[in-house]
């Protein structure tokens, strides 16, 4: 059981790294992505408004770690 | 040698050198605190670790997964590693974060090493086990790259040459300095690395979504792989507008402890 577990922890730190929300706005990005492409639009535009989609969700994570906490405001 | 076989060699030769400088800088640590024997004997054993999990997950990538899949998942993670890389080189452009520094990681890491007390004759766990996991863990990055990029352009040798040519320079460099890496400016490597690998995360990611409708025909990009390049352009001014907002709003975080002691205390 400690062997899995230190494996698990081992790929979690590999691949999440110090910052799980990075890795959950690339999820939500293609997630979101997906969904143009299935809905039947366009290569170009899917693969556009993807990227667009997908720095927009870096921006958000990268704006929740930096927005003012309670303790910055006292 | 053409342009695209340049821009793979020169792009696994700069994200091997710089993980090789972090493995270095500990591996120096253990070297000169607690004696050579270990430090090479868990340097080598994370190195051929290294090459074994290099040819299994690359034989079972490339003959497991479709070619929309094999983009998908890779281009995932390589966006995942690429926006953490570039997360880090934002804030620390702003000030937010503390800069990578290895003299302060050689020391931290000396601290540790003094403080695990005195080296045991013959095979020292302490300074085997901390060089393994240092060059294991930095390793792990550089193969999935290599893998990655030498898949997608079908040329593993050429990546390959890369990673082994990076080593190289930096085992060159820090048997001629003797002393920490310092001297390297690894968080302009670092933020230039987090730029390749955000854009080519980007690019393969969305072409392997492909793998979701029938036919798992990739998504095309405008202007094919040239589309590339105006990623790496567009990262580059957003990560240059982010660094510029930040730097006008607030006040900087706090120095943080170096991110590499934490990873390969034992």
């Amino acid at each position: 059981m400690k062997i899995v577990r230190a494996f698990g922890q081992f790929w979690y730190d590999f691949i999440i790294g110090d910052d799980w929300k990075i890795a959950v706005a690339v999820l939500l990005a293609l997630a979101a992505t997906l969904a143009l492409l299935l809905a039947g639009l366009d290569d170009h535009a899917v693969a556009v408004i993807g990227a667009i989609v997908v720095v927009a969700c870096f921006a958000v994570s990268l704006a929740i770690d930096v927005r003012p906490t309670n303790h910055d405001r006292h | 040698m053409s342009a695209a076989t340049w821009g793979l060699l020169i792009a696994t030769f700069v994200a091997c050198f710089v993980e090789m400088v972090e493995a270095t800088t500990i591996v120096m640590a253990m070297g000169f605190t607690r004696g050579w024997r270990s430090a090479m004997a868990g340097t080598g054993a994370a190195l051929v670790t290294l090459a074994v999990v290099t040819a299994i997950a690359g034989f079972a990538i490339a003959s497991w997964l479709p070619k929309s899949a094999l983009q998908l998942v890779i281009g995932t993670l390589l966006l995942i590693f690429g926006l953490q890389w570039l997360r880090k080189a934002i804030l620390r452009s702003s000030g937010r974060k503390a800069v990578h520094d290895e003299d302060a990681i050689y020391r931290a890491e000396v601290e540790a090493a003094h403080a695990a007390g005195q080296a045991h004759p013959g095979l020292d766990m302490f300074s085997f086990i901390v060089s393994f996991k240092g060059v294991f863990l930095e390793g792990m990055e550089v193969v999935f790259i290599v893998i990655t990029f030498g898949l997608n352009a079908h040329d593993v040798p050429v990546a390959v040459i890369g990673a082994v040519g990076a080593v190289l320079v930096v085992l060159l460099i820090a048997v001629l300095a003797k002393r920490p890496l310092a001297m390297i400016p690894e968080n302009l490597l670092k933020y230039g690395v987090g730029l390749l690998l955000a854009s080519f995360g980007t690019f393969w990611a969305i072409e392997g979504l492909g793998t979701f409708r029938s036919g798992r025909q990739s998504v095309s990009w405008p202007g094919d792989n040239l589309a590339v390049l105006a990623l790496v352009a567009a990262w580059f001014v957003l990560s240059r507008i982010f660094i510029a907002a930040l730097r006008a709003t607030g006040d900087p975080a706090p120095p943080a402890v170096p991110d590499a002691v934490a990873k390969v205390a034992p």
